[in-house]
């Protein structure tokens, strides 16, 4: 069964096209020379759809919006990056495809507007005293789009077959602390052996092997949605194309078309229907940032995967009421190569060279988008997770200057014999800015020789964790979930991610301390510990921490800014126009 | 021997041609896309390895080189290219099959728009040589030639997809208003080239001693014109056609992109850089055989226009 729903053009409608050959011509020669004088803004003729606002927000008793202010069509057009690779919750993967299947499926935990963790197929759950077992009681009225019930049992098949390494799943890592999860995905278990268990129909229980206090967090991570067992056995590798895909979300796939879009209608089935206000969703594939924004000018978007990242001054002029920029459970830094020369054993050099930096300057100038300077991994939002400044973050500039200068010049190094490096980074308009940013903040302070060189993405992360050419690099990382673990993992000693080469014995047993501890507090004190030692040492460049910016017509509401950036289409809704509203006898 | 009978020959022969030349460039294409550093599984998440090797065998990488050649070149055979790495869900064929009909259009439009008006353009401006028409026209060729299309594109649509609000701003859902932007960006060159390489073909056709014959004659210009000059001015164009279809009809990674159209050519960009080894080697494969064909045809109706050009004699 397909739901279909049309797809009305968005306002404003499209005037009729009626200029004829040669005016068209005459146009086309205009355009050329418009284009020679170079792209401008007349502001006369705003665009079209900027004229239209919203209504206000009326909300019902009941903290519902007020169906007298909705508009009539209830279809919210997002720009979404690329291609999503499948929509397969378990082989799927990137940003794209997860904004997608947030839509389509459920796990047993959901995230309310503001990222809160809330009950999703789960009504309730029970956490053991050890913190080791989860016990969830599933809602009665719980099912899959196609009307079949879903119960525990389809958990236990889905977390199994998600965590089966013959499903070869990218991000069954996020199993992990799931008993047993270990052995299965390396294959020295049996999916059975999984720590899953279904105690009845609509009981599940699963064990861990350490308390997890981020846990509900990666239930609502795709790879932990259930799958349809009959689906997946009848369609295999077909599972997720409209028509065959079964899913339990408040949407159902109802087209798919592939680099053009993908449509979801409205799942009846889903237990909170009732609540969900939209009729579809459709999601554009739009790699190119001003190809996209040039869609949202025309009316075509309500809602855009990201902006031109030079355009910064012009939107915020132009669409003050529709940028949105907000911070990011993401950091950029640079890493240190440490297994390779001048900085294997040169931490002084290292924070000579840290120091040298201005971040303000760089998110002022070069950035520009409001991104927060920072001096620590760990990205701020996560809780009451606070990351413990290192001293020099207290520093004006030059006092951080006149150190690193000092430093540089007790590691042996002159102007005549500057220390010559290269900074190497994927390519990309953003990345070579900040680059070069920091090879001139290098060679200003402290006279550094520092060389550019960028690199394709596949060719850069081979490079980057073969660590045999590298020496600065440009590196990031965006969170999981919602805990610095997700962070501060990655530099365990031979962690398949430490293109670092950082191995410190006492931070490898705080991060085993920390995977046992169970108390928020002394896990949250020992994290802030095991991120000091680190930043001691020196393995990064904190930079800055990544905000989302996107343009949102003022028309769609319902969502709100969250560190993860996680919105779902079902708590979204579209207001009325003033202009559908108003009656027409206002003129004089 | 007839003159149709030399040319089916021809025809044949250039056709068992194409094996061999459909070979080397697999091979080549096949062995180069595997040196390029990086795997098709890379990413910046590391793996576990056991999750590695099944990826590896599942798609078969984890044979020797020479034997995935061979399994490779047996698919070919059959025409099966596989599943893509990147679009999982897709196979290779899938994609081409999805991606073909629209760069086919797109590509089809602005090479007939390109033909037609490019002709019209240039022989009359060869026929007012140094007059007014023919400054301004080949003027605004040598506009169209040198302003690429990323910069004709983004105009065309803020002009009217955004200010006028006449056509969409991007994407495609088989309407004639989504496909006249992109039609005209792509199309704006080849007039230009067409127009261009027309006017120089015609004035020299002219000034040949059959033309001044025919006007010797007594024949009426409009005959001279379209009867004699016409179809020898023709012929450059024509070689310039061939390439030049194959182009525009498997796709423009630029417009596909600042236009969000579905099309082939971002798959030879998207498939490199993802190392989606089968799909580039689908989309090369399918490339090649088109450009050959379309040489090949290209070969035949000039043969067909110039009886200077016989294959009795091979």
């Amino acid at each position: 069964m397909r739901p279909q729903i049309d797809l009305p053009r968005l306002q404003p409608q499209r005037r009729s096209f009626l200029t004829g050959a040669p005016g068209a011509l005459v146009v086309l020669v205009l355009c050329v020379l418009l284009a020679a004088c170079g792209e401008r803004d007349p502001d006369a003729s705003r665009d079209s759809n900027q004229a239209k606002r919203p209504v206000p927000l009326l909300l019902t008793p009941e903290g519902q919006p007020d169906p007298a202010v909705l508009a009539e069509q209830q279809v919210v057009h997002r720009g979404n990056g690329e291609e999503p690779q499948t929509l397969d919750p378990h082989l799927a993967e990137g940003v794209p495809a997860a904004n997608i299947l947030r839509d389509l499926y459920e796990g047993l935990m959901s995230e309310a507007p503001d990222g809160r963790i809330v009950p999703g197929v789960a009504m309730r759950y029970n956490m053991s005293r050890d913190g080791r077992t989860y016990t969830f009681y599933l809602r009665r009225d719980a099912a899959w789009s196609n009307g079949d019930p879903l119960r525990a049992e389809d958990f236990v098949y889905s977390l199994r077959r998600s965590a089966d390494p013959a499903t070869a799943s990218k991000f069954a890592t996020m199993l992990m602390p799931i008993e047993n999860a270990e052995q299965v995905l390396a294959g020295l278990a049996a999916p059975e052996t999984l720590g899953v268990e279904a105690l009845d129909e609509y009981t599940l229980q699963i064990r861990l092997t350490d308390p997890t206090p981020y846990f509900l967090s990666l239930l609502t991570h795709s790879a932990t949605y259930p799958v349809h067992r009959a689906s997946v056995e009848e369609f295999g590798a077909r599972l997720s194309r409209p028509g065959n895909l079964v899913s339990n979300g408040a949407f159902v796939l109802s087209d798919w078309v592939v680099r053009s879009r993908i449509v979801l209608s409205r799942n009846e089935n889903y237990w909170d229907a009732a609540n969900t206000i939209l009729d579809g969703v459709v999601y554009y594939p739009l790699e190119d940032q001003s190809a996209e924004l040039k869609k949202f000018r025309s009316g075509d978007l309500h809602w855009t995967y990201d902006v031109p990242n030079n355009q910064f001054r012009w939107l915020q002029e132009n669409y003050p009421d529709e940028l949105v920029v907000s911070p990011w459970l993401a950091s950029y830094f640079f890493g240190f190569n440490m297994t390779r020369e001048p900085f294997i054993a040169s931490p002084r050099l290292r924070e000579a060279l840290v120091l040298a930096i201005d971040r303000e300057l760089i998110t002022e100038k070069v950035t520009q988008f409001g991104e927060q300077p920072s001096f620590t991994l760990v990205p701020p939002g996560i809780g009451d997770y606070q990351s413990m400044l290192p001293g020099y973050a207290e520093w004006t500039q030059e006092e951080r200057n006149a150190e690193a200068q000092r430093l540089y010049a007790a590691a042996g190094y002159t102007e005549a014999d500057p220390l010559r490096i290269e900074i190497r980074y994927n390519t990309s308009e953003n990345n070579k800015k900040v680059a070069l940013a920091i090879a001139s903040l290098w060679k200003q302070v402290l006279g550094v020789q520092a060389t550019l060189v960028n690199e394709e993405w596949k060719v850069f992360l081979q490079n980057r964790s073969q660590g045999v050419l590298t020496q600065v690099f440009r590196a990031g990382w965006v969170g999981d979930y919602a805990d610095p673990y997700s962070f501060l993992q990655m530099f365990g000693s031979g962690h398949g991610q430490n293109d670092y080469g950082f191995s410190n014995s006492l931070y490898d047993s705080l991060l085993e301390q920390i995977a046992e501890e169970r108390i928020p507090a002394r896990r949250r004190r020992l994290m802030q510990e095991a991120e000091r030692l680190l930043l001691e040492a020196f393995p990064i460049i904190p930079i800055y921490t990544y905000v989302t910016k996107r343009l949102v017509d003022p028309h769609l509401r319902g969502w709100e800014n969250n560190v993860m950036d996680h919105h779902y289409s079902k708590h979204m809704f579209l207001l009325a126009s003033q202009s559908e509203n108003a009656s027409a006898g206002t003129t004089p | 021997m007839s003159v149709k009978q030399g040319l089916w020959r021809h025809a044949g022969q250039r056709l068992l041609g194409v094996v061999p030349t459909l070979l080397l460039l697999i091979t080549v294409v096949f062995f180069l896309v595997r040196i390029a550093p990086g795997g098709p599984f890379d990413s910046e998440k590391a793996l576990p390895a056991e999750i590695e090797a099944n990826l590896n065998a599942r798609y078969h990488l984890d044979e020797p080189l020479v034997q995935q050649y061979f399994r490779y070149l047996g698919q070919v055979l059959v025409f099966d290219f596989g599943p893509s790495f990147q679009y999982k869900d897709w196979t290779v064929n899938e994609l081409i099959a999805q991606g073909f009909p629209v760069s086919l259009t797109v590509g089809g439009l602005a090479i007939l728009l390109g033909f037609v008006i490019g002709i019209s353009v240039g022989v009359a401006a060869a026929l007012q040589q140094n007059k007014a028409w023919d400054f301004t026209s080949m003027g605004f060729a040598m506009l169209g030639v040198s302003i690429p299309n990323f910069v004709i594109a983004p105009v065309l649509i803020l002009l009217f997809a955004v200010y006028a609000g006449w056509l969409p701003a991007g994407g495609w859902d088989w309407t004639w208003q989504s496909a006249v932007l992109p039609v005209i960006t792509l199309a704006l060159p080849v007039i230009a080239y067409i127009a261009r390489l027309m006017r120089g073909s015609m004035i020299e056709v002219l000034h040949s001693d059959f033309i001044r014959t025919a006007r010797a004659k007594g024949l009426p210009e409009r005959q001279v014109i379209l009867r004699h000059a016409f179809k020898p001015a023709l012929l450059p164009v024509l070689s310039y056609m061939g390439p030049a279809t194959a182009a525009l009809i498997t796709g423009s990674v630029v417009v596909e992109r600042i236009f969000s159209i579905p099309g082939l050519g971002s798959y030879f960009v998207q498939g490199a850089l993802n190392r989606d080894y089968t799909l580039v080697m689908g989309v090369v494969i399918f490339y090649g055989v088109l450009i050959i064909m379309l040489n090949l045809l290209v070969d035949l109706l000039y043969s067909l226009l110039d009886p200077k050009i016989r294959y009795e004699e091979l």
